[in-house]
């Protein structure tokens, strides 16, 4: 911990100094001292900008965004690959998406499917070897579904995916599907996501109409991967309150639940960012409203629960929710004490994909600790600063290239009395459809960054050496070199579940372990210190 | 329960068009690889950020040390007009943001499709005065459609030949060593074989140093390793060259020859016993050197521990996968140990391969262009008593219940690969230590309580 920090304003102009004079006038957009007025009025901020090129930069490519984080998390659809091996490869089980296919359920998350496309079909077209990949697929594994991601290479060759998908549908009558979401669309991860989701919803949701399961407190859960077994604690939270989960968008999920998830009556958002369209496409085709909610963090677990229960309107299902988070918010608060004891007063600062930079905040308030400064990866301007900017977001070129699915009002399976229910609950003050964005909830002099750069990231643990860096696995050892420990919130290196209750103690056990471990007053011997003083260090005991 | 369910055994249907469980990937990352090998070098990825962070992860997933790169940062205008402004506004961004010596450019699928010239690009760079005086550009041109990741090392090698080293006159004593792609220890216990034997070297790449840099409590973004750039354009004034590793530095083995007359043995990677013995022959034959007490007595302490295990190692059946380099003498090696192998998968292409592999082990199911499936088919239909590979055959290991000894790229779930070498007639030993210490735990595992053993 360091006595006095330079302010946010002085770390922002430290962080641009040595650029050109145009990027550091661009990045001086993306990066706000923050400041919370009434109304939770905050400064405005560039977001989902292109990425200046040179710079060493956190992000990703679309590819990444559709078929590593939307559609990896499904087990049971064949994700073909289309493009040379690499993509393919390095999309390879790298999330730690965990899924429970049980003793004779489809998995293939473990697999890896390329077209493999060499210099001849570069040349000549590679259509015809992803018919014969499909059809090779299609009769190895029999699966439900087959679905096609485009690479770089085949946007520009022009090769159909979606005409190869309608024709393989049609020759082996299973479901099969296509995604544009070449590496270069979008600037970020981001417009990947928007593709995968927008196929997702034309090509199965809605397929399947029968109610499964009970009938009352039908929900899904949209946004969440299941990062290290985090769907796993949600689920079994659902099932003893006695809600029925439909679907997950897209931890531990199946072909199956996708096509069924019109039949819920609630719509969770957890990870704004990656699905807020397929809520809104949800809303507007079914009647399902949905309403935002957080399972990072005991309090925002308890609280997005009740909301839940909240809206079945039911005394049985209020009083049991409420119960079982009474019960275990006050087991959770006996290890929250002993670990925050431990972690009180010390500093983070979060730079991660969408959500998990807010969300994640939550956890090290439980801890009692510092955020110093946050930002998002792909993130738009009301993931920072709330729906309520919606109507100002300019919409540039990058956006306009991702296809924006117009859906109307499904007659026979539209349930007006979702919408009835809405309207009721919001009179009495329950918000739907609202997402109040990251900014709001931070201290007022927070520094928020948009899309930081790994040449920032060094300059600003120089400038306010927090105790605690969260970042990913690109960043990872570069932090750890300057002696913070860096916890990794895309894929939790090798922790988790972090959510729910149970994940809640898990994360303050481990970032005890990492604010607190010995390791990192070892950096150097008592000959290399300069004064020698504070040379023996002094460890503390791990809790036990 | 299985992890891997949906691989069937039995009859094995030849597929043509589908992948599935790549024992491969692409170029680019080779040349981020390689690139790394140059003191003071950022590698640059032209294409979209995708490609660039894919790398970057696989090799920090593989060394748990930071790996910097950038990226031309391609959306669908760079896609569609070309890359050139993406990657004239990148030069001028990490000059003054970065500082390299070297900028290292290696192209992607993406920017080789659309075509951009990096010959005229470069050029173009230096007329505008984006290039601040004594910096360098250098490229390889790395398209994903063609060749493998080990492809993608060999073109940057011979970028950097083409690029970084300076015609001479004179010729003078040193040796102008290329190794292929292993890691940077082995990197290391090559060098001091060299230091040893007396010989005078230039060696490029060289990861030492890079991807295993200490905790200093500060990020040195150029770490201390990495061949010297003044040190690599003295190659062209080598007295001979030596390549180690066929496929990954025959390009570059080429490029000295042709351009700068530098002329030299391209050999097998020193793994194992008789590729180590070749490799030192060809310095003999070079030198005329005498091979010094020292590094005799490391080979005699290999065959020893050879001759005092065998009975453990005759006849066990092995599966291998991996890239052609190590496959071929790490294949001739477990021959050596009396060990058979059964099953050999690579993903990269090429009669040299196939030749290669037919001659050691002409009785093995080899499959050169194949995938992990084929290779956990061929192990389904004949068991084996070792999987040899990179961290994605631990599903397989586990399904069919073999011991697995992790070797080659990537290894993302074990330490050590970056520190202790396994070239060399000491990594030899090392890899024999790590083959019996498998071996004997299953056996340990498995015994009945009854012929349970202290010693073995």
């Amino acid at each position: 911990m360091i006595e006095h920090r330079p302010d946010a304003a002085t770390a922002k102009q430290e962080l641009t100094a040595k650029y050109p004079s145009k990027l550091a006038k661009k990045r001086g957009q993306q990066m706000v001292a923050n400041k919370v007025e009434d109304g939770n009025v905050v400064p405005e901020v560039l977001a989902n900008s292109r990425t200046a090129p040179g710079i060493i930069t956190q992000r990703g490519c679309t590819y990444a965004g559709c078929k590593g984080v939307i559609l990896g998390p499904t087990r049971d659809i064949v994700n073909i690959t289309h493009g040379p091996i690499g993509c393919g490869f390095y999309s390879w089980l790298t999330r730690r998406n965990m899924t429970d296919p049980g003793p004779d359920g489809e998995n293939y998350m473990l697999y890896s499917f390329s077209s493999d496309l060499h210099e001849n079909e570069i040349v000549f077209g590679g259509e015809k070897k992803l018919e014969a990949a499909v059809r090779e697929a299609n009769e190895l594994f029999h699966p439900k579904a087959i679905s096609i991601f485009s690479t770089c290479p085949v946007g520009l060759i022009g090769d159909d995916v979606h005409a190869v998908a309608r024709k393989m549908k049609e020759e082996l009558g299973i479901n099969v599907f296509g995604f544009s979401c070449e590496g270069y669309k979008g600037v970020s991860q981001s417009a990947g996501h928007h593709i995968a989701n927008n196929q997702v919803f034309k090509h199965i949701v809605g397929l399947d109409d029968q109610v499964r399961g009970q009938k009352k407190f039908r929900v899904n859960l949209l946004g969440e991967y299941n990062i290290g077994g985090d769907a796993f604690e949600i689920e079994e939270l659902f099932k003893r309150c006695g809600f029925e989960l439909v679907a997950t968008f897209s931890g531990n999920s199946t072909y199956g639940q996708f096509a069924n998830a019109q039949t819920a009556d609630l719509n969770m958002v957890m990870c704004h960012r990656s699905i807020n369209y397929v809520a809104e496409m949800m809303e507007k085709k079914y009647g399902i409203p949905w309403i935002k909610v957080n399972f990072v963090s005991a309090n925002a677990t308890a609280k997005s629960l009740i909301k839940m229960a909240e809206y079945f309107e039911d005394a049985e299902l209020l009083a049991r929710t409420k119960a079982i988070c009474e019960e275990e918010l006050a087991k959770v608060e006996v290890m929250r004490k002993k670990y925050a004891a431990r972690t009180h007063g010390k500093s983070v600062v979060l730079f991660v994909g969408g959500s998990r930079a807010h969300h994640y905040q939550e956890l090290f308030k439980e801890l009692e600790m510092k955020v110093l400064a946050a930002g998002y990866e792909f993130a738009h301007r009301d993931d920072y600063e709330g729906r309520k900017v919606l109507p100002t977001i300019k919409v540039d070129a990058d956006s306009r290239n991702i296809e924006e699915l117009h859906v109307e009002k499904d007659e026979a399976l539209y349930r007006a009395y979702l919408s009835e229910r809405k309207e009721r609950l919001e009179a009495e003050g329950y918000t739907f459809s609202d997402y109040a964005g990251m900014m709001p909830e931070m201290d007022t002099d927070s520094l928020v960054i948009d899309d930081i750069s790994s040449y920032e990231t060094e300059k600003l643990i120089e400038l306010w050496k927090p105790d605690v860096f969260c970042a990913g696995i690109k960043e990872k050892f570069v932090i750890q070199k300057m002696g913070i420990p860096c916890k990794q919130l895309h894929n939790y290196d090798v922790g988790g579940p972090y959510n729910a209750f149970r994940g809640a103690v898990n994360f303050y056990r481990d970032i005890d372990r990492m604010a607190n471990s010995p390791v990192w007053k070892l950096t150097l011997a008592s000959w290399q210190e300069e004064s020698v003083e504070s040379a023996s260090p002094v460890l503390e005991p791990a809790l036990a | 329960m299985t992890l891997l369910r949906h691989t069937p055994a039995g009859e094995i249907k030849e597929r043509e068009a589908l992948v599935i469980n790549p024992a491969k990937t692409c170029q680019p990352i080779g040349a981020m690889y390689a690139s790394l090998g140059i003191h003071g070098a950022l590698p640059h990825s032209h294409g979209s950020q995708g490609c660039c962070s894919y790398h970057r992860s696989t090799l920090t997933r593989h060394y748990k040390d930071p790996v910097m790169a950038s990226t031309s940062s391609f959306t669908e205008g760079s896609a569609v007009f070309g890359g050139q402004a993406n990657l004239l506004t990148a030069i001028q961004t990490i000059f003054s943001v970065y500082d390299p010596k070297v900028i290292a450019i290696h192209t992607t699928c993406l920017s080789e499709t659309i075509g951009d010239d990096m010959v005229q690009i470069r050029k173009k760079a230096f007329d505008d005065g984006k290039v601040p005086d004594g910096k360098l550009i250098i490229y390889g041109n790395t398209p994903s459609y063609v060749g493998t990741h080990v492809t993608g090392y060999a073109n940057m090698v011979k970028g950097i030949v083409r690029d970084l080293v300076k015609a001479s006159e004179t010729k003078g004593e040193h040796l102008a060593v290329i190794p292929g792609w292993v890691e940077p220890c082995d990197m290391r216990e090559i060098k001091r074989y060299l230091n040893v034997l007396g010989v005078p070297f230039v060696m490029f790449p060289d990861t030492d140093g890079v991807f295993d840099a200490p905790m200093t409590g500060k990020h040195v973004f150029y770490p201390k390793g990495g061949a010297k750039v003044e040190d690599i354009a003295t190659a062209g004034a080598a007295k001979a060259s030596l390549s180690l590793g066929r496929v990954a530095t025959l390009l570059g083995s080429e490029e000295l020859s042709k351009t700068f007359g530098v002329e030299g043995d391209v050999v097998d990677l020193p793994i194992g016993l008789a590729a180590t013995d070749r490799m030192i022959e060809s310095l003999i034959k070079t030198y005329g050197l005498t091979v010094a007490e020292s590094i005799n007595d490391e080979r005699g302490k290999l065959v020893d521990l050879l001759s005092d295990m065998e009975q453990y190692l005759w006849g066990k059946k092995v599966a291998i996968f991996g890239d052609p380099d190590q496959l071929i003498p790490l294949t001739e090696f477990l021959k050596t140990m009396g060990m058979d192998v059964r099953h050999i998968v690579t993903g990269t292409e090429g009669n040299y391969i196939r030749d290669r592999l037919t001659e050691i082990n002409p009785t093995a199911n080899l499959k050169v262009g194949g995938d992990m499936f084929l290779l956990h088919q061929w192990m389904k239909n004949e068991p084996v008593d070792l999987l040899i590979g990179n961290t994605y055959g631990k599903y397989m290991a586990r399904d069919e219940d073999v011991p697995f000894l992790r070797f080659g790229f990537p290894i993302l779930d074990r330490q050590g690969h970056q520190h202790f070498p396994t070239v060399g007639y000491m990594g030899g030993i090392r890899l024999v230590e790590q083959i019996l210490n498998l071996l004997m735990d299953r056996i340990d595992r498995d015994v009945e309580e009854h012929k349970m053993e202290l010693q073995m």
